[in-house]
């Protein structure tokens, strides 16, 4: 498979009223040609900001310290903000958080749709609506004809993400990057826009980075995920891998507070105590090591690097080293394991 | 919408009505008569000159009378100045005030929008820094103090415009900047903390996102947006020009109801006090009741919701 | 993927941290929310400046019998229109000479005036010492400003309360009172306020609190409609505490915020009032010096005297920009948001 976007060991600042604050140490990630790759992480671990600095959207308060993010075989880093320009809502585009904010409040919705192609194409404002009209009937609008014309407020949340995402497809670009796409609507409203992003998938292509911090979603739609905390990634793989074989202590922790349908009375969901670090003054040692009931002693001293635990699936623990006891997970990690092993016997993958 | 400004249009009248009682009685409260200065008048001659602005009625009586005219567009009858009837008195006197009036608030408003507009787009440089005191400086400086000031150098010391005179537009300029200056600082802070507001917003990163230039971003989403709330305050404003160029026009001898109005004050004409207060009155509903019509119309939000505020 | 670094095997042990052990430790100390406010409102320059400035202003004002050279009223035609001296010092401006018929002429040569005779910022055309009537002109504007401050206090706070608390049919007939008193331009109102009462302080101070107000009241209500329901208020509420007490205990406390900016704002209008009536000569009456009489004077004299207009029309100017600047940085500080 092609890597259509490769970042290597990107590193942004922020300088804040209190001091400057690292908010992404060191994070490599890529994005094969086609694909969906899930970037899964609390709030504040960085993974917004990761994939802004991709599009290089970021506040104006934050620095790319140290880092390449490869385009196709092009520093996006390297690139003018004109150059830029020309790759934003063509080649690379993003769906937003909030559809109740990302509007354009005094714009019709037509309009909004067919800016991009207007700026990137060579169209009559005519045509540019007509093309418009057509993606907000893919992105399932009813009556698309007659809700040109109307503005932002009289949609609902989840008829705005729609439109949002028409937005962001309507030069069906190669990459789409969609910030917590369905956090800000309803359960039911979610799995329609999950499912529709899948669906658009499908029908014009485009790889996709899904970013959230809810593992639930991702399991729907995500081939690759990768876990990020404080930062940096702790682990990344193919979805079963995260799912059903998870090394790092910090995704066990996020996959035993969430609820699968597996879940009986005596296995109570848990949360990670404590809260992320202060990025202000990151940790010596793992930045989890705090709040990690396996933690050890190396682990506050030193970062643990990446160990491989198949030709997809890395983890930065130093459970993992070989000289590192032998710890027990727990119970409902453990039953992810059982499930893996019957999985890994049952289909050949 | 037509039914939400009937009701405000009901409501102004109202309004009116009830300033103008409250106008009419203050007045009579007032001690001793309007011709108290006018020693010279034998008690029969003042007894004639009372019964001629029916004065000798009793003061209910008065009201009615005054009342009923003001619902015919009477605004009664000087006591100085020839005996003119108030309206006629005002409406010799609108064409200036309105000329420098709406002068200073379009030079104010449009500069202040720039001004407003390119400290938010410079925001916390030293262009926003200059802005920002250049805008202070006009919502602080009394309007009378910068005409005084505009006439001692413009007028008097470098001659470049008439010290006080009333005849072409030249004439106009050195009152219409005196007045310019609070439009222009208030609509400037306006401008930029709505701009700032905007700026930082999630619709204008997703128009980034589309591949917006920086200036295409701010020309195509962030001024209109902007724009709007600045509507809100022009109302407040016009009335400030309105008040602020009754010493103004003073300063520079400008024949407009403002000079007239502290005329009238000095000289104790008080029908033309009362109509003036009624007819500023009235100018500050109806400009509030414009702008917030305005508003309506260019705010989608509104214009497409249930017809009207409240 | 990398090779595995050697580290010694003791290190491998496990922590065995129990599961709540986590620390949650705080960046920074917390501060109280005043100390907060204190702190923005200090490092801000532009406001510390304006906050000193006002404080000198103040304190000049207060001590205006024992910082004024002369008395403001005492008129001395002998020395009528005298240019600004400072002792014999030769600053151009301030060396008490004139410019007549082209010529630079020592004007207090002329009058004879004793060697020790000087006036900082020369006399009036009734040889009234200038610096005297700025500086009583200046207290007066203050007087007038903390005045005026405090009767909108005592009408728009309990007024504000009570529309926001009881709210329904009294705060509706509240806010039509308020729309039609707002109907009126403020300046109209204070000039009627003005011919009806007679000139004088007390006349100013009554004429622009009485519009004043209404921009007070308006923010309390919105603010008391908020604060009622919040949860400490509602409990207040169950618990039985009298209207009264809740409004002191509570209410006040959580509008002192709102109060503090709207009266910093409050203050220069007053300012501006008071200067705009004795300018067209209905506020303060002769002999009395305010800074808008003041002015007035000096234009009517600034083609030959122009040092009479200047004095005035520069304190008016820097006390309305530094109470402005102040209530911007006090609003600031109060209200992180505010800002940028």
């Amino acid at each position: 498979m092609e890597k259509i976007l490769d970042v290597k060991n990107l590193n942004v600042d922020f300088s804040t009223y209190n001091g400057t604050v690292h908010a992404i140490r060191g994070v490599d990630f890529h994005l094969n040609s086609g694909e969906t790759l899930a970037i899964v992480g609390e709030s504040g671990s960085g993974k917004s900001v990761t994939v802004r600095t991709v599009l290089q959207l970021m506040a104006k308060n934050a620095k790319i310290t140290q880092g390449e993010i490869r385009y196709h075989d092009e520093d996006l880093l390297k690139k003018s903000e004109k150059q830029m320009d020309d790759i934003r809502g063509n080649k690379i585009s993003m769906i937003f958080q909030d559809p109740m904010t990302s509007l354009d409040p005094t714009m019709t919705i037509g309009k909004q749709v067919a800016e991009p192609l207007l700026i990137h194409n060579k169209v009559s404002k005519a045509d540019a609506l007509k093309r418009a009209e057509e993606v907000l009937r893919l992105v399932g609008i009813p009556n698309p004809k007659a809700r040109m014309k109307d503005y932002p407020h009289q949609f609902s949340g989840g008829q705005r993400q729609r439109i949002v995402i028409a937005i962001a497809i309507v030069n069906y670009p190669e990459i789409l990057i969609a910030d917590e796409p369905t956090t800000a609507l309803d359960v039911t409203v979610q799995a329609q826009i999950i499912d529709l992003l899948k669906e658009l998938q499908q029908k014009i292509g485009t790889s996709i980075i899904f970013i959230t911090h809810d593992l639930g979603v991702v399991a729907g739609i995500a081939d690759r995920v990768a876990v990020m905390y404080a930062g940096k990634l702790v682990e990344y793989g193919n979805v079963d891998e995260i799912f059903y074989d998870p090394q790092h202590p910090y995704t066990w922790g996020l996959l035993d507070s969430m609820p699968t349908l597996d879940t009986d009375d005596q296995n109570r969901l848990n949360s990670i105590p404590g809260t992320p670090p202060n990025l202000l003054n990151p940790p010596k040692g793992d930045a989890f090591a705090p709040r990690n009931a396996y933690a050890m002693e190396i682990d506050e001293e030193e970062q643990p690097p990446f160990f491989k635990v198949s030709k997809t699936h890395y983890a930065a623990t130093w459970l993992l080293h070989p000289d590192a006891p032998k710890v027990e997970p727990p119970k409902s990690i453990q039953q992810r394991f059982e499930k893996y092993q019957q999985m890994l016997g049952g289909s050949v993958k | 919408m037509t039914k939400y400004i009937l009701r405000r249009i009901l409501y102004l009248f109202l309004t009116l009505f009830i300033i103008a009682s409250i106008t009419f009685f203050l007045m009579k409260m007032l001690p001793g008569t309007p011709f108290t200065n006018q020693n010279r008048l034998s008690p029969e001659q003042l007894a004639i000159v009372k019964a001629q602005y029916g004065l000798d009625q009793p003061v209910f009586i008065q009201y009615l009378r005054y009342m009923g005219g003001l619902f015919q567009g009477n605004l009664g009858t000087s006591f100085q100045f020839n005996n003119e009837p108030v309206t006629q008195l005002i409406g010799q006197r609108l064409a200036p005030s309105m000329q420098i009036g709406a002068q200073a608030m379009i030079v104010g408003t449009v500069l202040g929008i720039l001004l407003g507009a390119v400290a938010a787009i410079r925001k916390n440089t030293w262009v926003d820094t200059l802005a920002t005191f250049i805008s202070i400086l006009g919502l602080s400086i009394p309007s009378f103090v910068l005409a005084v000031l505009l006439q001692f150098y413009l007028a008097y010391k470098w001659q470049i415009y008439p010290v006080a005179l009333w005849d072409n537009f030249q004439s106009s300029v050195l009152p219409t900047l005196a007045l310019a200056a609070l439009p222009l600082g208030n609509v400037a802070r306006f401008m930029r903390t709505e701009m700032v507001d905007v700026m930082s917003s999630d619709y204008i990163e997703l128009a980034k996102s589309k591949g917006n230039s920086n200036w295409q971003v701010v020309t195509k989403h962030a001024l209109r947006n902007s724009l709007i709330p600045v509507v809100t305050i022009i109302g407040p404003m016009a009335v400030s020009v309105m008040t602020g160029s009754m010493v103004v026009e003073n300063i520079f001898s400008i024949p407009g109801i403002g000079e007239q109005f502290v005329k009238s004050i000095t000289t104790n004409d008080y029908p033309t006090i009362m109509g003036l207060t009624i007819f500023y009155s009235f100018l500050l509903i109806l400009v509030i009741l414009i702008v917030d019509i305005l508003y309506g119309l260019i705010d989608p939000r509104i214009r497409l919701g249930n017809g009207g505020k409240e | 993927m990398e090779q595995v670094p050697k580290i010694p095997k003791e290190k491998f042990k496990l922590l065995h941290k129990k599961d709540n052990q986590a620390q949650e430790s705080l960046g920074t100390p917390s501060l109280t929310y005043l100390q907060d406010v204190r702190r923005r409102l200090f490092s801000n320059k532009v406001a510390t400046v304006c906050l000193i400035l006002l404080g000198i202003m103040v304190l000049i004002s207060v001590f205006a019998p024992v910082v004024a050279p002369h008395n403001p009223n005492t008129q001395r035609v002998e020395y009528s229109n005298l240019p600004p001296k400072i002792g014999n010092l030769d600053i151009p401006g301030f060396n008490g000479m004139q410019n007549m018929d082209g010529k630079s002429v020592d004007a207090y040569k002329a009058v004879n005036a004793p060697k020790d005779t000087y006036y900082i910022l020369g006399t009036d055309y009734l040889g009234r010492d200038l610096l005297s009537r700025i500086i009583y002109g200046t207290r007066l504007s203050l007087i007038v400003a903390v005045l005026a401050t405090l009767v909108d206090l005592i009408i728009g706070l309990p007024y504000g309360i009570v529309s926001g608390w009881k709210g329904g049919k009294v705060d509706t007939f509240l806010q039509r009172i308020i729309e039609i008193v707002s109907s009126v331009p403020n300046l109209v109102v204070v000039i009627l306020m003005m011919i009806i009462l007679k000139p004088g302080l007390v006349s100013i101070v009554i004429a622009i609190a009485l519009t004043d107000w209404v921009t007070m009241a308006r923010l309390i209500r919105a603010q008391t409609f908020q604060l009622k329901e919040q949860e400490y208020i509602l409990a207040a509420r169950t618990l039985g505490e009298s209207s009264t007490k809740i409004a002191t205990k509570h209410l006040i406390p959580n509008l002192s915020s709102t109060i503090i900016i709207q009266t910093m704002f409050t203050i220069p209008n007053a300012i501006f009032f008071e200067a705009f009536l004795s300018f067209i000569g209905i506020g303060i009456p002769a002999p009395n010096a305010s800074l808008g009489t003041l002015l007035s004077d000096g234009q009517k004299a600034f083609r030959f005297l122009p040092y009479q207009m200047w004095a005035p029309a520069l304190i008016l100017s820097i006390i309305m920009i530094a109470t402005n600047l102040l209530g911007d940085g006090l609003r600031d500080a109060f209200d992180p948001q505010s800002s940028d």
